[in-house]
């Protein structure tokens, strides 16, 4: 007989040499405000969050920037690629990233959100620019986080090439489709966690894209990945801070959920109620 | 005999795609703090070439550059 679990407490999310107290990773794209995205980000419990390296403004002194409003002694800034569309800027971007954190002091220096699109419309990754990016940038010391399809093979040729951690995407960024297909983050779950399918059981599998809403990131953790990254989720939720809890409470649900090990779906009911004593006339018997 | 001294020079680049003629010689560093970027978090190229912000002060900027100034903005 199995002794009950006492200790509930959620366990870290490890990324090389990364430790992250909450397992969800928010972006900071597209709030309403800085000052909702602070909120929603608090509200979110993440400790991580990503950021876009873009062009400075050289005319307009007046506007915000986005580092005014983010606690750099409380995120580590995961820097992406966003907008990139082959290795080469992709490798160029990130580079830009890693000195701008360096000069903050932020350890998001050391990674990278490694994004090599294929197009516009669909914004899904372009498996070969994505590979030859992620070598590249490994050999020059960043840990990279690969966003990927949901293919499993992609996702093991990543691996391989020394991604810290495969992120395949739900459904395409910013669709709020969720999962669209659970059995192909199942089985990347498998080829990259299962020792009997040669993964590592700590190999840190996140989820990338796609959120709509709560459940869908219950639903990703009870697959078995180790984390979510989401953004346009939460930024365009009609409150995005309530939002933003509820992811929170999701994630928290699917991790207790997946730990926990579920019970095998039939197709017949199973009473909870004892057979035995029961004082009434069962049809049939 | 008069000091030699070098001549100033005018500096034509580009920044973010922005023509600038600029009183040289200037360094990275000097061209951050000629346009008012000297204390933004923000990183550089020169030709397409990241100037680590360690060496902004060593690498002159040179008539012909194409400089390109980043920084951090909301991203998913």
């Amino acid at each position: 007989m199995t002794t009950p679990t006492l200790d509930t407490a959620i366990t870290p999310l490890t990324i090389g040499p990364f430790t992250l107290s909450s397992r969800l990773i928010v972006g900071t794209g597209k709030y309403e405000s800085y000052e909702v995205m602070q909120h929603a980000l608090d509200a979110s419990g993440c400790s991580a969050v990503t950021v876009a390296v873009r062009r400075e403004r050289l005319l307009d002194d007046q506007g915000r920037s986005l580092l005014d409003y983010l606690d750099l002694d409380k995120y580590t800034i995961l820097p992406n690629t966003a907008g990139c569309f082959d290795a080469t800027d992709a490798i160029r971007v990130a580079r830009l990233g890693r000195d701008l954190l360096e000069q903050l002091g932020n350890p998001g220096a050391d990674w990278v959100k490694l994004e090599v699109l294929g197009d516009r419309a669909t914004l899904l990754p372009d498996p070969v620019g994505t590979l030859e990016a992620c070598k590249e940038l490994v050999a020059d010391g960043f840990c990279v986080l690969c966003y990927s399809s949901d293919d499993p093979i992609m996702a093991v040729r990543l691996r391989d090439a020394g991604a810290a951690s495969v992120m395949p995407a739900g459904s395409p960024i910013g669709s709020g489709r969720g999962i669209a297909n659970p059995a192909a983050i199942r089985i990347i779950r498998d080829l990259l966690k299962d020792p009997e399918h040669g993964g590592d059981p700590n190999y840190p599998l996140v989820v990338d894209a796609g959120v709509g809403t709560p459940s869908d990131i219950t639903i990703a953790m009870e697959l078995g990945a180790d984390g979510v990254l989401l953004n346009t989720g939460i930024a365009h939720a009609t409150d995005a801070v309530a939002m933003a809890t509820g992811m929170r409470l999701a994630c928290d649900a699917g991790y207790y959920g997946y730990r926990a090990g579920r019970i095998g779906k039939k197709l017949y009911a199973t009473a909870s109620s004892p057979w035995s004593g029961v004082i009434t006339s069962i049809p049939g018997e | 005999m008069a000091a030699l001294t070098l001549p100033s020079s005018i500096v034509k680049i580009d920044v973010n795609n922005t023509p600038m003629d600029l009183q040289g010689p200037l360094t990275v560093a000097d061209l951050l703090d000629v346009i008012g970027k000297a204390k933004t978090p923000c990183a550089v190229e020169r030709n397409g070439t990241l100037v680590p912000w360690r060496t902004r002060s060593d690498v002159q900027v040179e008539s012909g550059d194409s400089i390109e100034i980043v920084t951090l903005v909301g991203g998913g």
